[in-house]
């Protein structure tokens, strides 16, 4: 079956974020960017069902602009077959990544779709859900183990009580948490052959979607510093000033 | 102008923080209504009929939302959706999964995680782990909204709302559920807890947990854990707090043998007091602590619990 694995480039996990001056956003120039980590987990799962005979192809895809093709090379590198760029300079809400994605799943015809559970940008955690909506196939989201068993797919997922576990109809969409896996590293020569792999790229405009912003971004601010504390010298001190002066125990 | 907010339950429970997301309802102005889909669920169409600011609570008890599917659950909000301005849910795990689907049914955008609201199609929402804090306007007729519990106070639950049972049943038919294998524990909700206690790497392996129990009894406190000891295998991860996990806002968070990364901090940032147990007096956790202790933990903590 052939598997598809939306990804996106986002800013490092490791570093801090600032927001610019005139509150207009965060600044993203000249910081270090990188595949979101649960798309990672989404690669790394596809491709551990390419190698265990489930998958006979795996697809990338990323919608951004060009620089999102050094993410989609990883994804390669990684050991995905091929990958597709939908072109676009414009900063889209999920709705539309979703609804650009459906395209592309109507083209692809893939038996699984693997997502990251949400982008460690935006936070937002809606795009595969949207996507299921869209395509009217079934959703395992938050997934901890993902098991195809023929015409099914048995998605664990990770819930607020501890785990639950759906049977979905394929095609059905899939959404990575952090347990899933533990994705590879790419090595050189992997780096290499993924150079030479297909990466086709099509302008968002060609899909014929109105990509009008359903959201607009007024303002971005820092949040509120917490007060420096003190360093106590000893638990005598921590229990005495957590009773007397936070008042938080009794 | 009308809201229709979706109760957060079990099937015999309503969950607390379904009493902050409608005070998150009542700030976005007009008639709330309050859905309780579920099987034999009974007992939490009358809690809810008792949440204060709610007119109507609309009960679908039908097989096919016993576990909330998102492919049933969605179908049902959906078509409820019509006579609504604002379709709400909390954000934990159930509106975060079915929400979404709803938004696209629907052709509108969702906006997730809110902790205030400006206006009834202004909120305000944390992005980058909480490093920045978005102010964002909806511009779709329709407003798709999941609440972060921490962002808002719970409202009374003395109220009298009239209970109506609809006729529903809508079963996708793409999707069944096997099982679950939920944590069993005495403690308080992690959510909900007014104390925190949780453990990180630094906590060496799973029974050094145990040294957090007694605190934890004495304190009424529930526990929690990093990433990290999660991944190592210390602790199920339903016990995991940060950007990735529960999102805690207790009167005191103890962390112990964290060192604060920013994945973690985002989950426990907004606790009324923190403190650090840690013995790298350089850790990032005590940047953020009220009261921070450089101390090996496996002296600290026995100390602190014979001193409570």
């Amino acid at each position: 079956m052939k598997v598809l694995v939306p990804i996106k480039r986002v800013i490092d996990y490791n570093v801090k974020v600032r927001v610019k001056a005139d509150n207009s956003n965060v600044d993203l120039a000249n910081v270090k960017m990188a595949i979101n980590p649960f798309c990672e987990i989404a690669v790394e799962e596809a491709v551990r069902l390419k190698e265990a005979g489930t998958a006979t192809e795996v697809i990338a895809v990323s919608i951004g602009d060009k620089s999102c093709q050094e993410q989609l090379r990883t994804a390669l590198a990684l050991g995905a077959d091929r990958a597709i760029q939908i072109d676009t300079d414009q900063n889209l809400d999920s709705l539309h990544v979703a609804k650009l994605l459906q395209k592309v799943v109507e083209e692809e015809q893939p038996q699984l779709v693997i997502l990251g559970k949400q982008s460690i940008d935006s936070d937002n955690n809606q795009t595969g859900q949207m996507l299921a909506a869209l395509t009217g196939m079934a959703q395992g989201t938050f997934a901890s183990a993902v098991n195809v068993d023929g015409e099914k797919v048995n998605v664990t997922r990770e819930v607020d009580g501890g785990l639950q576990t759906v049977a979905l109809n394929l095609p059905a969409i899939v959404t990575t948490d952090l347990r899933l896996n533990e994705p590879r590293y790419a090595s050189l020569p992997n780096i290499m052959k993924a150079k030479r792999k297909p990466l086709a790229v099509k302008p968002a405009a060609d899909f014929g979607l109105d990509l009008t912003a359903r959201t607009t971004l007024l303002k971005v601010t820092p949040p509120a510093e917490r007060q420096a504390g003190i360093v106590v010298e000893s638990i005598d001190e921590l229990v005495e000033k957590l009773k007397n002066e936070a008042k938080v125990i009794s | 102008m009308s809201v229709l907010v979706f109760a957060e339950h079990d099937n015999s429970q309503l969950k607390a923080d379904t009493l902050k997301t409608v005070a998150a309802a009542q700030a976005m102005g007009g008639e709330i209504h309050l859905l309780v889909a579920g099987y034999n669920c009974q007992a939490v169409a009358d809690a809810a009929s008792k949440v204060n600011g709610v007119a109507k609570v609309l009960v679908a008890d039908n097989a096919a939302y016993e576990h909330q599917l998102a492919e049933n659950v969605s179908l049902l909000v959906t078509e409820l959706a019509a006579d609504y301005d604002h379709i709400v849910a909390t954000a934990l795990t159930t509106g975060k999964n079915f929400m979404p689907r709803v938004a696209a049914l629907l052709d509108v955008a969702q906006i997730s995680d809110i902790i205030a609201v400006e206006s009834s199609d202004t909120f305000v929402r944390p992005i980058y782990a909480g490093n920045a804090i978005a102010t964002v306007q909806s511009l779709d007729s329709k407003k798709v909204i999941t609440v972060r519990p921490t962002g808002f106070d719970a409202v009374a639950t003395d109220g009298s709302a009239e209970v109506v049972a609809l006729d529903k049943a809508t079963d996708a038919g793409t999707s069944s559920h096997v099982n679950d294998e939920l944590s069993v524990s005495e403690r308080p909700d992690l959510g909900a807890a007014s104390v925190v206690i949780s453990g990180g790497r630094g906590m060496q392996n799973g029974d050094n947990f145990k040294l957090l129990d007694g605190i934890a009894d004495k304190l009424g406190a529930a526990i929690g854990a990093s990433r990290a000891a999660v991944d190592a295998g210390f602790v199920p991860n339903d016990m995991q707090v940060g950007q990735t996990g529960k999102i805690v806002a207790p009167d005191l968070y103890i962390a112990v043998g964290i060192s604060g990364a920013i994945q973690h901090l985002a989950g426990m940032k907004d606790s009324k007091i923190i403190v650090a147990i840690n013995k790298d007096a350089e850790a990032p956790i005590f940047q953020v602590a009220d009261y921070g202790i450089v101390a090996d933990l496996f002296d600290a903590l026995p100390e602190l619990e014979s001193k409570l």
